[in-house]
C-alpha cells in the first residue's frame, strides 16, 4: 500500500472542537437544573427552544455560504450559545424574545463576522445586550422562586409554562409571584438603605437563597471545566478577584448603599459569565496574563455599571466592552518566549 | 541525583509507545546487500566522494571526504565494491533525491586497517580532535552537526557544564535507553574524552524517569568515577529532550534566542554520540554502525538493531517481520518530529534513531481542521512560550512580520502545539510555511542587494573609464588651448593696459574656491606626511617638498584671495548699500567667534592644531575689523541726521494711510451721492446730510494731511542719499492722482451745486460752499504736486554738480512761495465766498488778494531764478547732460496740465460770464495769469530741450562710462542670497500670520519677491557676462571649470592610492601625483584666467 508523505506531528491527542463544546455543554447541566428546580420549566423550554433555533439558523446560513452542514454542526457552538442565552433570559420570556435573540446571535454576531472563531464578540452576549435595550419589559421581568415561596410547583405547570411562553396565557396565580430580579430592586431601591430595601421586599429577602444556590451550580460547572482543562484558572478568577475587591471597598466605605461582595457575586449572571461567558476562548484574551487583564476589566465594569449605571445586571455590556478590548490587550500582553529576556509587546518592534 | 531540577513551559504527555520495542536485546542487523552512503548526513557541507565507481572498499574505510569546518567523513560501512555515486532517495521531508555513494556489499564485511589511540590523554587536544573528525562524528540525536566541532568549543568559549542529553522524551524511540542499558561502560568513556576536551567544572546526565533500568546501569557504571558527573532524572514530559528545554531543566538557564548554548556555558552532547566518540578513540572505529529502534503495529518484532549505516529500511523492516499491508506510515524518527518517507529503498544515516512502520490504526489520518477557536490549549503547552494560534493567523495571513514579531524564529517545531490543537489543525506546516517564505524572502532581498551591489560596482568601473579618456583627450585638447592661450595672452595684456578697470575685478568666488582647493591640498599632503613620517617610508623627502610647494600655493591663493576681496571693499563701499556692509561685518564676527570657541576648544583638549585654528582667528578679526571698518566708514559717509535707508515711515504704513484715505474719499463720495439725491428729491433730510457731507470731507482733510505729511517726513528721508530724488515717480504719481481725483470732485461739486441753483434749492448757497472748498482744496493739491516735481527736479539736478545755489536756499524760496501762494488761494477763497454771499467785504478781500497774488508772483520768480541758475550751472557739468529726460518730462507735464488749467479757467470764466456773475472779471484775470504761467513753463521747456541737446553733443561717451561700471558679483551674490533669506523669512510669517496682517505680509512678500528676483536677475546677468567674456577669449569656461575638477579629482586619486601603497611603487604614484598636480595648477590658472 502506498505510504502517505506527511510533516509531523503525527500523532494528535484524540478529542476536537465538537468535544470541547459538549463538556461545556455538560458542564451547565448543574445550574440548568438548579434554575428548572428554583424557577420552574420556563428556563428549560427556553434552552430547547432556543437550541432548535440556533440549529436551524446555523443549518441554514452554513448552506448559504456554501459549507459542509454537517461538518461545522458537528462544533455545537451554536447549541453552546442557545444553552447561555437560554439561562440568561427571563424563564417565561414570551417565545419571540428567544426568536429575535438566537437570529441575531447567529446569524448578525457570529457568522457575519465570519463565523466560528472569527466573531469578536460573544454570540449570546450581543444577543443579549439587544434584547434588553429592545425589550426591556420583557427582559426584566422574573418569576420569583416558587419552590421556595408559598404553594411552590404547583403554581405553574410544564404545560402552562408552555402555554405562557408560545401563547402569552398567563396563569392564575402567576402575578403574585412576578418580580424583579435582586440586583433590580438593589437598582431602585430608591433613598432606601441596603438593609431597609430587604424588608421592603420580603419575597425577594426569602428567595435570595434560590440566586445563591444557583450560582453554586454554576460554580460547580465552572470547576468541572477548569479539572478538565478547557479553560485555564485564569480568567474566573481575575474576573471574581476583582468584583469581590471592588464592592468589598465601597461596602467598606459605605454598607448603606452598596450592597455585600457575597451579594454582588452571588446574584445575577456573574457566576454564568466567570465560567461560561467570559471563558468563551473566541472573543476573550489569548495569552494567560491577557486573560487577567481581559477579567479584571470585566469584574470592574460590572461593578461600576451595576453601581452607577442605568442597567439591573451588567454582565453583557461588560463582556462586550471587554471583546472590543481584548485585539488590543493581546498585542500588549504577549508572553514572553525562552531566551528573550522580555516579552515584546506591541505589533511592530525588531523582532 | 538529588540536584535542583527546573522545569520549563508547557510540554505534553502523549502516549510513550517505548515498551514495544525494549523487550529483547540489542540485535546486530544482517549485511545488506547494498549500502547506500548519502554524502551529507549531517548539518554542513556535504562530504566530497574519494573513490569511483569500481573501486573496492572495506568496512571502515572513508569514501568522502570532509569539505570545511563543519562537515563530516563518511565510511564504508561494509566492505565491497562502488558500483555508483549518483542521485539517490535520502531521508528527508521532501522526498528529494541527492548524491550517494552505493556499495555492492561482498558479504565478508571485512575491516579495512583501524588503530585505536592507546593514551588519548597524553596527545595535543587538536590531534585527539582530529582523530574523532576523522571517524566522522556526528550528532547521533537528530540534528547531525558534526561532533569535533562542538568538541572545539573549549576553545573561546569557559564551558561549565556539560550536559549528556539521555532524556529520549519522543514516543516509540528507545535505541538510547537500550545503549545505555547494554553499553554503560562505553558512554562513560565516552564521556571521559569530551570531559578531557572540553574540561567542564560539573557534567550532567540528563535522562526521562520513564527509563528506570537505564539510570540503574548508568549509575553502576559511573560507581567510582572522579568526574564531577551527576545523573538527573527529569520528568516525563514532551519535548524535554530538546536540547534547549533539558538545559532550562537541569541548569534553570535559558540559551538567549539566537545563540547557542556554549554562550552560556553548556555543551550538550547526545548520549549515542558518546559512544561513538568512545569507539573512535578507543578502537579507532569509525561511525559506520549506529543503534536504531525498528517499531511500529507494522513490525512482527519491534527491537533495536545494531545497524550499519547506508542500510537500505527495507532490509531493516525485514529483519523485523513488515506486515506490507498493515503498513501505512513510515516515519523516521520519533511520532512528533519524525519525517515520512515513501520509498523503502531509502538508506538509514548516522541520525536515524528511529523507524516507526505505522499502521493505519496507530496513525489514523489526519481529520480535516476546523476553525481555530483560540481556545489556547497550543500556548498552554508550548515549550517556547509563545503564541501558537496568533502565530497561526500570521502564517494564514501571510503577515510574516506580524510572525517575526512574535518570535516565530523560537520555535523548535516539536508539534505540541499540533498535537493538542482540538480543531486538528496543522499548526507546526504553518510555521514551517511562514519560516519559509521569510527566508525566501530574506534570500532574495540577499541577492537583490548583491546584484545591486555589483550594478553599482560596474557602473562605477564605466564612470572611472570613461573618466580616464575623457582625462586623455582634454590633456590633448589642453596642449591646444596652451598655446591658443599663450597667444591671447598677449592680446589680453595690452587690453588691461588700455582698459584697466574691465579687468581690474577678479572673481571672488573663483579666487575662493582656489584658496580652499589649495589648503585641502595642503592638508591631504601634510596628512600623507605625517603618515610616512609616522611609518617610516621612504618617501618623506619628496613628499615633504610637496608639502612645501602646496604651502606656497596654498599661500599664494589665500593672498590673492584677500587682495581680491579687500580691493573691492574700498571703490565698491559707496556704491555698496549700508546694510550690506553690516550683514558682512556681523558676518564676520559670527566667524570669528565660532572660530575663537574652536581655538578654546582645541586649547582644552590640547590639540595639535592650535596653531592654525589661532592663525585662522587673527584672520578673521582682521577681517572682522575691516568689515566694520567698511560699514562704520559707510555710515558715517551718509547724511548724519536722518537714518538713510530706513525712512521715517514704512511703506506700508504710508499705504495704511493712503488706504485710510481713499476710504474716507470713497465714504465722502457716497455720502455726497446721498445728499444729492436726498437734495434733488427735495428730501427733508437733505440739510443734515449736507452736514455729514461736510464734515467727511473735514476728516478727509485731516486724512490727506496726515498721509501727505507722511510722505514730506519720508522725503525728507529719502531725499537725503545724494542719488535718489526729493520724491520718487510713485509719490508723485499720488499727488497726480490725489490732484486729478480733486479735480474730478470739484467738477462733480460744481455740476450738483449748478442743479441746486437752477432748482432753486435752498442747499445751494451751501453747496457754492462746498464747491469753493474743493476748489481750494484742489489748488492746494496742485501747488504741492508742482512742489514736488519742481523739489525732484531740483533735487536731481543739483546732484551731478554743486548748484548755484543750494537745495536749502532753493527750499527756503520754494517754502516762501508755497506760503504766498497758500494765503493767495485762502484769500481768494474768502473772497469768493464774501462775492457769492453779497459781503460788503468783498472788494476789499479783492484788493487784498490782488496784492497776495503779487508778492506770490515775485517770490515764484524769484525762485524760478534761483532755479535756472541752478540748471544753467548742472547743465555746465559735462558728463551730465543739462536736463535728465524725466526733467524734460516733467517740464512738458507742467506746461501741460497749466494748459489744461487755463483752458479749465477760461471755460470757468465763460460760463461765469455767461451767467452774469458777479466772479466774472476776477476768474478773467485768473484766466490771464495762468495763461501767462503757461507761456513760461513752455518757455521754460523749450529751453531746457536746446540745452539739453548742446551738452549731450558734448559728451558724448559719458553716458556709456557710467553705465559700463561694472557692478561687483559677490556683492550681488550676497545680496541675492540676502533677498532669499528675507523672502522665506517673509513667506513663512506669512504661512504663520492670521487674516488680519496677512495682507500685509504678502504685500512684503510681493516686494521681497520682485527683488529677490530682481537681484537674481542682475546676478544672473553678470555672470552670463562673465561667461561670455570667457567665451569671446576662445574657452568655455564651464569646461575649464569641469577640466579642473576632472583634473582635482584625478589628484584626490592619486593621493588616495599614495597614501595607501607602502611600497616601491609609491615612487610611480608619487610622479603621477605630481603630474596630475601640475595638471590642475594649468588647468587652474587657465581657469582663474578667464574667468575673471
Amino acid at each position: 500500500m502506498a505510504l502517505i508523505r506527511i510533516t509531523s506531528p503525527h500523532t494528535h491527542r484524540p478529542g476536537n472542537t465538537g468535544d470541547v463544546m459538549r463538556t461545556v455543554i455538560l458542564a451547565t447541566l448543574p445550574g440548568m437544573a438548579a434554575m428548572t428546580f428554583f424557577f420552574g420549566w420556563g428556563t428549560l423550554i427556553q434552552i430547547l427552544w432556543g437550541c432548535l433555533l440556533a440549529v436551524s439558523f446555523e443549518a441554514a446560513i452554513i448552506k448559504l455560504r456554501k459549507r459542509p452542514v454537517s461538518f461545522y454542526l458537528q462544533d455545537y457552538s451554536a447549541i453552546v450559545t442557545a444553552v447561555l442565552l437560554g439561562l440568561a433570559i427571563p424563564p417565561f420570556a414570551p417565545w419571540w424574545v428567544m426568536f429575535v435573540g438566537i437570529l441575531f446571535a447567529i446569524a448578525i454576531a457570529k457568522h457575519m463576522y465570519g463565523g466560528m472563531g472569527s466573531n469578536p464578540f460573544n454570540p449570546a452576549m450581543a444577543a443579549y445586550a439587544l434584547l434588553l435595550v429592545s425589550f426591556p419589559v420583557q427582559m426584566t421581568s422574573w418569576s420569583a422562586p416558587f419552590v421556595m415561596v408559598g404553594e411552590g410547583w404547583s403554581i405553574i405547570s410544564f404545560i402552562d409554562s408552555l402555554q405562557f411562553i408560545f401563547s402569552g396565557i398567563q396563569p392564575a396565580l402567576y402575578d403574585a409571584f412576578s418580580m424583579a430580579t435582586p440586583l433590580d430592586v438593589m437598582k431602585h431601591k430608591g433613598g432606601f438603605t441596603t438593609e431597609e430595601m430587604w424588608y421592603q421586599s420580603p419575597l425577594l429577602a426569602e428567595g435570595i437563597g434560590a440566586w445563591h444556590a444557583v450560582s453554586a451550580a454554576y460554580v460547580m460547572g465552572g470547576i468541572f471545566l477548569l479539572y478538565r482543562k478547557i479553560f485555564t484558572w485564569h480568567a474566573p478568577v481575575a474576573m471574581l478577584g476583582t468584583l469581590a475587591a471592588v464592592s468589598t471597598l465601597f461596602f467598606l466605605i459605605d454598607p448603606d448603599n452598596y450592597p455585600d461582595p457575597f451579594f454582588h457575586l452571588t446574584t445575577g449572571a456573574t457566576m454564568l459569565a466567570a465560567f461560561f461567558i467570559i471563558t468563551d476562548p473566541v472573543t476573550s484574551c489569548t495569552s494567560n496574563k491577557g486573560k487577567l487583564w481581559f477579567a479584571a476589566g470585566i469584574g470592574l465594569l460590572i461593578f461600576i455599571i451595576r453601581s452607577w449605571g442605568n442597567y439591573p445586571d451588567a454582565v453583557a455590556f461588560a463582556v462586550l466592552l471587554m471583546n472590543l478590548s481584548a485585539p488590543f490587550i493581546d498585542q500588549y500582553t504577549q508572553p514572553r518566549t525562552y531566551g528573550h529576556a522580555k516579552a515584546k509587546r506591541g505589533m511592530k518592534g525588531n523582532s | 541525583m538529588n540536584a535542583q531540577i527546573h522545569s520549563f513551559h508547557g510540554g505534553i504527555h502523549p502516549p510513550e509507545n517505548k515498551r514495544q520495542s525494549t523487550g529483547g536485546c540489542i540485535t546486530e542487523a544482517p549485511v545488506p546487500s547494498r549500502i547506500i552512503l548519502p554524502l551529507q548526513q549531517h548539518i554542513g557541507l556535504p562530504a566530497d566522494p574519494l573513490v569511483k565507481m569500481g573501486d573496492k572498499v572495506l568496512k571502515g574505510q572513508t569514501v568522502a571526504e570532509a569539505i570545511g569546518r563543519i562537515s563530516a567523513n563518511i565510511h564504508a560501512s561494509t566492505s565491497g565494491t562502488v558500483v555508483a555515486i549518483e542521485p539517490h532517495p535520502v531521508p528527508h521531508m521532501s522526498g528529494m533525491m541527492a548524491d550517494c555513494i552505493i556499495i555492492e556489499a561482498d558479504g565478508n564485511d571485512q575491516w579495512a586497517e583501524h588503530q585505536g589511540l592507546e593514551d588519548y590523554q597524553k596527545l595535543p587536544k587538536p590531534e585527539l580532535i582530529e582523530h574523532i573528525r576523522k571517524a566522522g562524528v556526528a550528532g547521533m540525536g537528530g540534528a547531525g552537526f558534526p561532533t569535533d566541532v562542538k568538541l572545539h568549543l573549549g576553545d573561546d568559549h569557559i564551558v561549565n557544564t556539560l550536559i549528556i542529553n539521555a532524556a529520549e522524551c519522543e514516543p516509540y524511540i528507545t535505541a538510547d535507553d537500550m545503549l545505555m542499558r547494554e553499553r554503560a561502560d562505553k558512554i562513560l568513556g565516552g564521556i571521559e574524552i569530551i570531559a578531557h576536551l572540553l574540561k567542564p567544572l560539573h557534567i550532567i546526565v540528563g535522562i526521562e524517569d520513564n527509563k528506570p533500568q537505564a539510570i540503574r546501569a548508568l549509575q553502576e557504571a559511573f560507581d567510582g568515577c572522579t568526574l564531577n558527573l551527576d545523573i538527573i532524572s527529569v520528568p516525563t514530559k514532551y519535548p524535554s529532550g530538546g536540547e534547549k528545554q533539558l538545559i532550562k531543566l537541569l541548569t534553570g538557564v535559558e540559551v538567549p534566542s539566537g545563540k547557542i548554548p556554549a554562550d552560556v556555558g553548556i555543551v550538550c552532547q547526545n548520549v549515542g554520540t558518546t559512544t561513538a566518540v568512545f569507539d573512535a578513540v578507543h578502537h579507532g572505529k569509525p561511525l559506520v554502525s549506529r543503534i536504531i529502534t525498528i517499531t511500529g503495529e507494522a513490525v512482527a518484532h519491534p527491537q533495536n538493531l545494531e545497524a550499519r549505516i547506508g542500510t537500505p529500511f527495507a532490509d531493516l523492516l525485514t529483519f523485523c517481520g513488515l506486515s506490507e499491508q498493515h503498513l501505512a506510515r513510515l516515519i523516521v524518527g520519533g511520532p512528533m518530529m519524525g519525517l515520512t518517507v515513501e520509498n523503502q529503498q531509502i538508506p538509514m544515516i548516522k541520525t536515524s534513531n528511529c523507524l516507526i512502520a505505522g499502521s493505519i490504526n496507530e496513525f489514523p489520518a489526519q481529520p480535516p481542521a476546523q476553525a481555530c477557536i483560540r481556545c489556547g490549549m497550543c500556548e498552554q503547552v508550548c515549550p517556547v512560550e509563545l503564541l501558537p494560534q496568533q502565530l497561526h493567523w500570521f502564517a494564514k495571513g501571510k503577515e510574516f512580520e506580524k510572525a517575526k514579531h512574535h518570535n516565530l524564529f523560537d520555535c523548535i517545531e516539536c508539534g505540541a502545539c499540533s498535537y493538542v490543537c482540538p480543531s486538528n489543525i496543522p499548526l507546526v506546516q504553518y510555521y514551517r510555511f511562514a519560516k519559509g517564505e521569510i527566508r525566501k524572502e530574506d534570500a532574495e532581498q540577499r541577492k537583490a542587494d548583491h546584484a545591486r551591489l555589483r550594478f553599482e560596482a560596474r557602473q562605477a568601473r564605466q564612470e572611472q573609464e570613461q573618466l580616464e579618456k575623457e582625462l586623455r583627450r582634454k590633456a590633448r585638447a589642453e596642449e591646444a588651448a596652451k598655446s591658443q592661450a599663450a597667444k591671447r595672452d598677449a592680446v589680453i595684456t595690452k587690453q588691461a593696459s588700455s582698459a584697466p578697470e574691465s579687468t581690474g575685478e577678479p572673481d571672488l568666488k573663483q579666487l575662493k574656491t582656489n584658496a580652499a582647493v589649495a589648503r585641502t591640498k595642503l592638508k591631504k599632503a601634510e596628512k600623507a606626511l605625517s603618515n610616512a613620517q609616522a611609518k617610516g617610508l621612504d618617501g618623506i623627502d619628496t613628499l615633504q617638498e610637496t608639502v612645501n610647494q602646496l604651502q606656497a600655493k596654498s599661500d599664494t591663493a589665500a593672498q590673492a584671495y584677500e587682495q581680491a576681496q579687500q580691493a573691492p571693499a574700498a571703490p565698491a563701499a559707496p556704491v555698496l548699500d549700508i546694510k550690506q556692509l553690516k550683514t558682512n561685518a556681523a558676518i564676520a564676527r559670527t566667524k570669528l567667534k565660532k572660530a575663537e570657541k574652536q581655538l578654546a576648544n582645541a586649547r582644552d583638549n590640547g590639540a595639535d592644531n592650535i596653531a592654525e585654528l589661532e592663525a585662522e582667528v587673527k584672520a578673521l578679526t582682521d577681517k572682522s575689523a575691516t568689515a566694520e571698518a567698511a560699514f562704520k566708514a559707510a555710515e558715517s559717509g551718509e547724511t548724519p541726521p536722518v537714518t538713510p535707508a530706513a525712512p521715517a515711515f514704512t511703506q506700508a504704513q504710508l499705504d495704511d494711510l493712503k488706504a485710510g484715505v481713499d476710504a474716507l474719499q470713497g465714504k465722502v463720495d457716497k455720502a455726497k451721492a446721498a445728499y444729492e439725491k436726498a437734495a434733488a428729491s427735495d428730501s427733508p433730510a437733505a440739510p443734515k446730510m449736507a452736514d455729514g457731507v461736510t464734515k467727511l470731507e473735514g476728516k478727509l482733510k485731516d486724512a490727506e494731511a496726515e498721509y501727505q505729511q507722511a510722505l514730506q517726513a519720508n522725503q525728507a528721508g529719502t531725499s537725503a542719499p545724494p542719488a535718489t530724488p526729493a520724491f520718487t515717480q510713485a509719490q508723485l504719481d499720488d499727488l497726480k492722482a490725489d490732484v486729478d481725483a480733486l479735480q474730478g470732485k470739484v467738477n462733480k461739486a460744481k455740476a450738483a451745486y449748478e442743479k441746486a441753483a437752477a432748482s432753486d434749492s435752498p442747499a445751494a448757497p451751501k453747496m457754492a460752499d462746498g464747491v469753493t472748498k474743493l476748489e481750494g482744496k484742489l489748488k492746494d493739491a496742485e501747488a504741492e504736486y508742482q512742489q514736488a516735481l519742481q523739489a525732484n527736479q531740483a533735487n536731481t539736478s543739483a546732484a551731478p554738480a554743486a548748484p548755484a545755489f543750494s537745495q536749502a536756499q532753493l527750499d527756503d524760496l520754494k517754502a516762501d512761495a508755497e506760503a504766498l501762494q497758500g494765503k493767495v488761494n485762502k484769500a481768494k477763497a474768502a473772497y469768493e465766498k464774501a462775492a457769492a454771499s453779497d459781503s460788503p467785504a468783498a472788494p476789499k478781500m479783492a484788493d487784498g488778494v490782488t496784492k497776495l497774488e503779487g508778492k506770490l508772483k515775485d517770490a515764484e520768480a524769484e525762485y524760478q531764478q534761483a532755479l535756472q541758475a541752478n540748471q544753467a550751472n548742472t547743465s555746465a557739468a559735462p558728463a551730465a547732460p543739462a536736463f535728465s529726460q524725466a526733467q524734460l518730462d516733467d517740464l512738458k507735464a507742467d506746461a501741460e496740465t497749466l494748459q489744461g488749467k487755463v483752458n479749465k479757467a477760461r471755460a470757468a470764466y465763460e460760463k461765469a460770464a455767461a451767467s452774469d456773475s458777479p466772479a466774472a472779471p476776477k476768474m478773467a484775470d485768473g484766466v490771464t495769469k495762468l495763461e501767462d504761467k503757461l507761456r513760461d513753463a513752455e518757455a521754460e521747456y523749450q529751453q531746457a530741450l536746446q540745452a539739453n541737446n548742446a551738452s549731450t553733443s558734448t559728451a558724448p561717451a559719458a553716458i556709456n562710462n557710467v553705465a559700463a561700471e561694472k557692478p561687483d558679483a559677490k556683492a550681488l551674490k550676497q545680496q541675492v542670497s540676502i533677498m532669499r533669506t528675507k523672502l522665506k523669512k517673509a513667506e513663512k510669517a506669512l504661512s504663520e500670520a492670521d487674516d488680519s496682517t496677512r495682507a500685509e505680509l504678502e504685500q512684503d512678500v510681493a516686494s521681497l519677491t520682485e527683488r529677490y528676483e530682481q537681484a537674481q536677475a542682475e546676478l544672473a546677468d553678470l555672470e552670463a557676462t562673465h561667461i561670455a567674456a570667457a567665451a569671446a577669449a576662445g574657452i568655455d569656461l564651464k569646461q575649464l571649470k569641469i577640466d579642473a575638477a576632472l583634473a582635482r579629482a584625478a589628484i584626490t586619486k592619486a593621493e588616495r592610492a599614495l597614501s595607501k601603497a607602502e611600497d616601491d611603487a609609491q615612487a610611480n604614484l608619487q610622479a603621477e601625483l605630481l603630474s596630475a598636480q601640475q595638471k590642475a595648477a594649468e588647468l587652474n590658472s587657465t581657469l582663474e584666467r578667464f574667468s575673471k
